[in-house]
């Protein structure tokens, strides 16, 4: 008794305050930098950050943009992103960035200051219910009662948000349960036990066969594959896989870089503005094998018209998504690296190969398709940018090999159709929610997980003054990230939409009169300012820009305000229905 | 269809709003809603009737499921079960009414548990179709107040829904 008694002094058990606790469990558990904005019920927080130097903060200039910076840290290096607001409207602002890392199933820790424990319920100054306003938009959210149990409500979060399908997880924490004078005994847990949460690992072996069977044995197969590829870190199975059965492949947007864009057997994009291949394979195929996808509407097109004689195998680590929208014929629930490694053992073990002469056929019928070259850009005659050739030339000077964070719009579907990703966690969009202002910020944390990577942000007028105050955060952290604006002085998708919908009716979507003048709006922050209006200067400007390594650049392109994006989906019909250009539809 | 999905659930702050949010989130239908702690103080259990084809109930099992505050849930309806609602019923009971009322009650079992000179408060047990069942039968008497607690169910046999 006595010698265990001595020996728990000589452990030297830490007493610390709520707030050191939390920065410190942080630590514990392997973080390096937060994203926030300080306010009342978080200065105790605060106070602990400035106590410490392990833990990194960088301070944005809305909280917004710290959601939208952690997750294109997350989506980046593949860790968890961390936030940190104050009650009331730091909470509140962080709202669009938890639910587009939500619908994205981005990691995403989000710390929230709360009023005192004793004012919760009476309308207290910067009050808000945290809990109960982000309670459908997070995978799930702790409220703080006790502030020992901060360090393993910590632990959870981390354990929750990163484990199975991730997500944001929320802690609330009250004012008082950070007090510094009141300390606690700190010990990180060294594991988690929730009896009500497993994490889905290998997939059931009978489903893999039957999948395997079915791919071996297809005719007109196609690899449908996206976001869970790369968030499961599955890209090179998947490549492995591909190239062993010699089936195509195509990616959703959020796949885009989980199978290489410039090998022979990617198809290119699928869905509402996908290529004509993609898509039109999609529609053919025998065998449709679906990989950390979840049949978004914006990829199927009317689901009563879905690929009509597929046979649809699905792999997710979501039970919830497998038959969600379109329903599966072997569904396999487990984790794509369990699932994929199976599959290969099994296709390796297994006496039949694939019908190499109907592969043959298809391939044949595919690269009919492919001469369509439905991405093909007809350059405008007067010196005008065109919107896809600011993408190509991006795509040269960055040689494939850029982070490209993308806002929303008709820029973010040329910036995934035109940008040729190789890698993954290289193409960071908000895909799901459609987030504009995402990509300034995102491209910020990006910029900060690899300060000598080149951070690109490709967006466009209207997302850019979503979330334009960033300009200060890149100046006090000295980010250089390159703004390829592609300027066309309206809301684009929008106008593209009431062009093709409305009867050209411009309801709000135009406000070329009232731009500002980036140029000089970047040089206000400190940063450099490039305008591109010629097509003849297109390269020789954007490589000149890029060559500043050290400086922000903001490149404003004027581009030509008429362009559609194209292939287009065909609203109601089948994945082969698509608008090819302005004219020309399947 | 009608389903009867009974739940164990994390006896936390909040556990319950996520259920329900979930329901209202997306789109699905609560018919009624029971819930209480169980023996085991750390567990709630909550048994919810909603009605949806296959599909839809095999969606709603799943998001359950998901709710890292949901430890284990069981569609009750998938096997055979036994489904009680408990009805407390005010009605008015005078002149020819009075007897009248009191048969029917006999008639369905219901007990009648607080009198005045004028009402009847009649207490009722059992299948939400036998509450419908005896309202049908007393709709000519006035009826001042009905209070339902909803369904609660159990799986017959062996089957247990425990952690």
């Amino acid at each position: 008794m006595t010698v265990h008694t001595t020996a728990q002094r000589s452990m030297k058990v830490e007493q610390l305050s709520g707030g050191d606790m939390l920065i410190r469990a942080l630590h514990d558990e392997g973080v390096e930098m937060i994203y926030g904005y300080p306010g009342g019920a978080v200065l105790h927080i605060y106070d602990a950050i400035f106590n410490q130097d392990k833990v990194e903060h960088i301070l944005v200039r809305h909280e917004q943009a710290a959601t939208h910076a952690a997750d294109g840290y997350a989506r980046a290096t593949g860790k968890p992103g961390v936030v940190l607001v104050t009650s009331g409207p730091g909470a509140t602002n962080a709202i669009t960035g938890i639910a587009t890392a939500f619908m994205d199933s981005i990691p995403m820790i989000v710390i929230s200051g709360q009023v005192d424990s004793s004012l919760i319920g009476s309308d207290g100054f910067q009050e808000t219910d945290m809990v109960g306003i982000s309670r459908p938009i997070v995978k799930h959210s702790f409220m703080v009662q006790n502030p020992e149990d901060i360090p393993m409500i910590v632990k959870k979060a981390f354990h929750i948000a990163t484990t199975g399908r991730p997500g944001p997880v929320v802690i609330d924490i009250p004012k008082d349960a950070t007090d510094p004078s009141k300390k606690f005994k700190y010990q990180y847990p060294e594991s988690v036990k929730l009896r009500s949460y497993s994490v889905p690992g290998k997939g059931h072996t009978g489903q893999i066969k039957k999948a395997v069977e079915l791919l071996l044995a297809a005719k007109r197969p196609v690899l449908y594959t996206g976001g869970g590829v790369v968030q499961g870190n599955g890209s090179d199975l998947l490549r492995e896989l591909a190239r062993k059965l010699d089936f195509p492949v195509t990616n959703t947007l959020m796949g885009l870089g989980a199978y290489p864009a410039t090998d022979r057997q990617f198809l290119g994009m699928l869905g509402m503005h996908g290529t004509y291949e993609a898509n039109m394979a999609m529609h053919f195929s025998d065998v449709v094998l679906g990989i950390g996808v979840r049949f978004d509407d914006r990829v199927t097109n009317a689901v009563s018209k879905f690929c009509p004689g597929a046979k649809i195998l699905h792999i997710d680590i979501d039970p919830a998504s497998i038959s969600k929208t379109v329903a599966a014929d072997v569904p396999i629930v487990g984790s794509v690296t369990c699932v994929l490694e199976e599959m290969l053992e099994l296709i390796k073990l297994s006496e039949t190969r694939v019908d190499s002469k109907s592969l043959d056929l298809w391939w044949k019928q595919i690269d009919g398709w492919r001469e369509k070259d439905s991405l093909k850009v007809i350059p405008a005659d007067n010196d005008v940018i065109k919107p896809q050739q600011v993408i190509q030339s991006l795509y040269e000077i960055t040689k494939g090999e850029a982070y490209v964070s993308s806002d929303v719009g008709q820029h973010q579907m040329f910036a995934a159709q035109y940008y040729k990703f190789d890698e993954p966690r290289r193409w960071i969009n908000s895909g799901g929610l459609g987030t504009m202002g995402f990509g300034f910020p995102a491209a910020m944390g990006v910029q900060l997980a690899f300060p000598d990577a080149v951070s690109v942000c490709v967006t466009g007028e209207g997302s850019f003054q979503m979330n334009l105050q960033e300009l200060a955060t890149c100046l006090q952290y000295q980010l250089p990230i390159k703004i390829v604006c592609l300027n066309n002085q309206a809301l684009g998708m929008v106008k593209q939409w009431q062009d093709m919908q409305y009867g050209g009716r411009y309801s709000h979507s135009t406000y070329a009169e009232s731009l500002p003048d980036f140029v000089k709006l970047a040089e206000a922050y400190g940063h450099v300012g490039v305008r591109i209006e010629k097509l003849s200067d297109l390269n020789t400007k954007m490589t000149e820009a890029f060559a500043l390594k050290d400086r922000l650049v903001f490149i404003d392109v004027m581009v030509d305000p008429m362009e559609h994006v194209y292939p287009m989906a065909i609203k109601g019909g089948a994945m082969k229905d698509m608008y090819l250009s302005k004219t020309e539809r399947t | 269809m009608r389903h009867i999905i009974s739940i164990l659930l994390e006896n936390e702050p909040g556990a319950l709003s996520r259920v329900v949010g979930l329901f209202s989130q997306r789109n699905y239908n609560i018919e009624s809603l029971t819930v209480a702690p169980t023996d085991d103080r750390t567990l709630s259990r909550l048994t919810i009737t909603t009605i949806g084809d296959d599909r839809k109930i095999e969606q709603i099992t799943k998001h359950l499921n998901k709710l890292i505050d949901v430890v284990k849930l069981v569609d009750l309806t998938e096997g055979a079960h036994i489904e009680r609602e408990l009805m407390l019923i005010k009605v008015k009971a005078t002149g020819a009414q009075r007897d009248e009322v009191k048969r029917t009650a006999d008639i369905f079992r219901g007990q009648i548990v607080d009198v005045t000179n004028t009402i009847y408060s009649i207490q009722l047990v059992g299948t939400s179709e036998k509450l419908d069942g005896f309202l049908a039968a007393i709709s000519g008497t006035t009826v001042l107040e009905v209070a339902r607690t909803g369904v609660s169910g159990i799986s017959r046999g062996e089957k247990v829904l425990s952690v």
